[in-house]
């Protein structure tokens, strides 16, 4: 590897690698993220590479091991090339098959291709399989094409073509005016305008400035950052040179939760070819512009995500929060002006400077611009990565892309935002996301996870899953949310144990608005939206549990009931089931006897009966 | 100096002083748990929340411990509002040390009677509030930081390393002096100096007088204190009142 002096160097190192590129050859490339691994990924590269070898195509045809595509639920994915073939759920077992039939006989595996949900038709192109297709992939465009772990790859398809504009091209200045033209707001929940954040930090006092990287993402069911950084990790490198380079910083650090491995490693491979290439380091391209990154490992809570918690974590002192009276981009790491950033904010900065602001700024809403990576979780058919533009409505999410709820269940309620967001009810479905939007019915955009509930959850006890969740989370820095967490989850329990009295609801009230008002840091204030966004849409659902001591879901165990039907046969699966022996059979065909003192009602009668013997009141 | 208003009252404050400052110099009442001369600030307890304007017109809560005064700003120290949000923590704090004389104290002075959570018992928290004053006395002012936060949460307690290693610690007692609900005891017995902190127990050697006989300082503070000052240990061998006795 040659280190790069010049603009015009890169620009020949981009050709040498498209001449190089065979495009005659038929290539697989298998997504590595960790989602299609934990699927045996692994393996299928591993069956491909032997397969390969063994039939002595390592001429004809390339493996590829690419970023992730978004589609986890039906790992391990990949597609062939040139045909554009999409396979989905393949296992080491097919290889030798796909091998034989499609690289050499050219034909499809039909078995392995994805069946639309409700037609059942195969389709054959990922472009045309329905959770593509009303996606709007910006970010995410390249990353089934490109090997996270080959800077040559990302420079194939256009990478660092960015940079080379802003330092030749443009003024620090102008690179500001540009992020600020094009309305970009930080993806990492706040929502706060980039240009402008960009801007103090570029005007604050001190020659020491910093810019960080928040890879943190601690939300549940949140995957979005992860896949950013596994899969396309110079995208978000080149975005943070550029703005390094606007901002007038010479260090950064990306700071990625530790228990992101892959994301870890791939960050590191990019920094260490990027360095060799001269894409960073000193006097990057011959600009005299000097810019070092490094990695630092997250401390292991969700708060500390959290912009002040992680500068301290960064410090090397406990990752709790301060107050932000003065802010980071003014005093920041060690007390510097620090430019914090999300990593899919980060990644939108080169797409930005290639195609221009008032392209982004054409996509989107009036107070939202750009497209939005969510993860789509929960009770849908399609789970995954999905990138759409803002103001698209939840329903298209939701139904379109997410392919609605599985089973014949209804939709209840979808949660965005994290584990602090709000739950938002169905006759909202149509609402446009975006950052405002998302606020004004109690929710938030947060960080871009959605959780999808279906009519068997019970939202009393959904508001209590979050509120322990941030219970374990929290710093315990400041009364109002530590103490508060604490009694809300006791008054939730109370509910959700048929306890609860209208007095409970009062002051939960009472106590989730002294906490938004008052607590330290965004924790503690968003962290009643789920509980009050519960209240204000499912109240019915309170009620019941408060005035007839029911469950309408049937979810909460001190209100229900396990109850067997006069058509038990005692076929007897059900007393082998149960973990406390609370059955007994009492005699041939005789419907089965369940002790319901015994009964912790952990509900394993229910889910082995083949005969609907079991009912719960 | 910076021109701003607290309750309808014009005042001035230095440039980078905290609004609580500015609301205490004009002897204006902020209840406070966590906030003390000595040490920075840290804005744990909340209860100095008030209601400000700035001068673009925006209007918020902030804690007044950590907001820098400025040019402008229209101060409320109390609302309907921020009294109930008081009364709200107060008894937070009650359910947690529900038998803390200073923290009856205080819901008292807020207008509350008592908490309307389930108390904890008592010898749970042994009426540690968590506002760190103590951890950050022995960091800042003594420089030892012998005693910090533990776990993380709901969990969080205020001890010393693993709860048993009392090595950083010289004695001083600057934590016991300066906890606002009197949950570190500390005692001198027999040449003995005893603490009891909410979750452990320690001792240390007191040293005698060389001339009065007197019981008069821990041994370690005195090893820290000629450390600190550069004076030989023999100087700390006297207690203080027979030193001043020679200068006389
Ligand atoms: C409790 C808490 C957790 C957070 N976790 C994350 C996180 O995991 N990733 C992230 O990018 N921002 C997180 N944030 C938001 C950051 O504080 C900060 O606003 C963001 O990183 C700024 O980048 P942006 O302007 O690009 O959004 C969190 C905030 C809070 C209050
Ligand atoms: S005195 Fe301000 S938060 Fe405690």
């Amino acid at each position: 590897m040659k280190r790069l002096s010049s603009l015009k160097e890169l620009a020949g190192l981009r050709q040498s690698i498209a001449t190089v590129r065979d495009t005659k050859k038929q290539v697989v490339n298998i997504c590595g993220g960790t989602g299609c691994i934990a699927l045996g990924a692994n393996d299928v590269i591993k069956a491909f590479n032997e397969e390969i070898a063994a039939r002595g195509l390592q001429d004809k045809v390339d493996v590829r091991v690419s970023g992730c595509p978004g589609f986890c639920e039906r790992g391990s994915i990949l597609t062939i090339e040139p045909q554009n073939i999409f396979y989905q759920r393949v296992r080491r077992k097919d290889v030798a098959e796909l091998v034989q039939a499609t690289l050499i006989d050219g034909k499809t595996v039909e078995r392995l291709l994805y069946p639309d949900l409700t037609t059942g038709k195969k389709v054959i192109r990922e472009a045309e399989v329905p959770f593509y297709t009303k996606q709007k992939r910006v970010l995410l465009a390249h990353s089934s094409r490109i090997d996270p772990q080959s800077i040559e790859d990302y420079l194939y398809f256009g990478g660092y073509a960015a940079l080379s504009k802003a330092l030749s091209a443009m003024k620090p200045e102008h690179i500001i005016d540009e992020m600020k033209a094009s309305g970009l707001r930080g993806r990492g929940g706040g929502g706060f305008p980039t240009g402008r954040k960009w801007e103090t930090t570029r005007h604050a006092h001190g020659d020491i400035k910093y810019v960080i990287c928040n890879c943190d993402e601690g939300d549940p069911g949140a995957f979005m950052d992860r896949s950013l950084m596994e899969g396309n990790p110079h995208s978000v490198l080149e975005g943070m040179i550029i703005g390094a380079y606007a901002i007038g910083a010479h260090e950064g650090y990306i700071y990625v939760r530790n228990e992101y491995p892959l994301a870890v490693k791939n960050a590191r491979i990019a920094i260490e070819q990027a360095e060799e290439y001269g894409l960073l380091g000193d006097n990057i391209l011959g600009s005299g512009f000097n810019f070092h990154v490094k990695i630092s490992r997250g401390g292991g809570a969700f708060v500390c995500g959290e912009s002040t918690a992680l500068m301290a974590s960064l410090e090397g002192e406990v990752g709790e929060p301060r107050a932000k009276y003065v802010h980071t981009s003014e005093k920041g790491l060690w007390d510097r002006p620090s430019n914090l950033n999300n990593v899919e904010t980060w990644a939108n900065v080169p797409q930005i400077i290639n195609n221009g602001a008032k392209w982004f700024a054409g996509i989107g809403t009036a107070g939202s611009k750009g497209t939005k990576i969510f993860s789509l979780v929960g009770k849908v058919r399609n789970t995954g990565l999905v990138e759409v533009p803002m103001g698209i409505t939840l329903r298209e999410i939701i139904f379109d892309i997410g392919g609605g709820i599985p089973g014949n269940k209804k939709f209840k309620a979808v949660q965005t935002g994290g584990p602090s967001g709000g739950f938002i009810p169905e006759n909202l479905l149509d609402l446009q996301v975006d950052f405002d939007e998302l606020t004004r019915v109690g929710s938030m955009m947060g960080s871009g996870a959605m959780i999808v509930m279906d009519e068997s959850n019970c939202m009393v006890d959904m508001a209590k899953y979050f509120v322990t969740f941030l219970m374990g989370e929290l710093c315990g820095k400041c009364l109002p949310c530590r103490e508060g967490m604490k009694q809300l989850h006791y008054l939730l329990t109370r509910v959700t144990g048929g306890l609860g009295t209208i007095e409970d609801i009062a002051l939960i009230e009472s106590l989730c608005s002294t906490m938004w008002d008052t607590s330290l840091c965004g924790l503690g204030y968003s962290a009643p939206n789920p509980v009050m966004t519960s209240l204000k849409y499912f109240r019915e659902e309170w009620d019941a549990h408060i005035d007839e001591k029911r469950c309408p879901a049937k979810v909460c165990k001190p209100l229900i009931t396990y109850n067997i039907m006069a058509n038990c046969p005692n076929c007897g699966l059900c007393v082998k089931a149960c973990p406390v022996q609370a059955i007994t059979p009492r005699g041939k065909k005789e419907p089965v006897v369940l002790d319901q003192v015994k009964c912790t009602r952990c509900g394993s009668c229910f889910d082995v009966c083949r005969l609907d013997a079991v009912l719960v009141k | 100096m910076v021109k701003l208003t607290i309750d309808g009252r014009q005042t001035e404050a230095k440039e980078g002083a905290m609004v609580l400052d500015a609301a205490r110099a004009l002897n204006i009442y902020i209840p406070t748990l966590c906030a003390h001369e000595s040490v920075s600030a840290y804005g744990a307890c909340r209860l100095c929340t008030v209601d400000i304007t700035t001068r673009s017109g925006r209007n918020r809560m902030v804690t007044s411990c950590l907001y820098p005064v400025e040019e402008g700003l229209a101060v409320k120290t109390t609302t309907e509002k921020i009294a109930a949000h008081r009364r709200m923590l107060i008894q937070l704090l009650l359910a947690r040390c529900p038998e803390s004389p200073e923290l009856k104290a205080m819901a008292k002075k807020l207008g509350a009677d008592d908490t309307p959570f389930p108390k904890e018992d008592p010898a749970k928290n042994h009426n540690c509030i968590l506002c760190a004053l103590c951890t950050r006395a022995c960091d800042e002012v003594v420089g030892q930081s012998a005693i910090s936060f533990v776990n993380r949460g709901v969990a969080r307690e205020m001890a010393i390393p693993f709860y048993n290693d009392s090595d950083a610690c010289i004695a001083c007692g600057s934590c016991f002096y300066i906890c606002p609900t009197n949950a570190i005891q500390m005692t001198d017995k027999n040449g003995k100096r005893r603490f009891v902190m909410p979750h452990n127990t320690m001792e240390f050697e007191l040293a005698q007088c060389a001339q009065c006989g007197r019981y008069h300082l821990p041994k370690r503070q005195i090893a820290w204190m000629a450390k600190k000052s550069g004076q030989p240990l023999e100087f700390f061998a006297r207690c203080i009142s027979c030193r001043e006795e020679v200068r006389l």
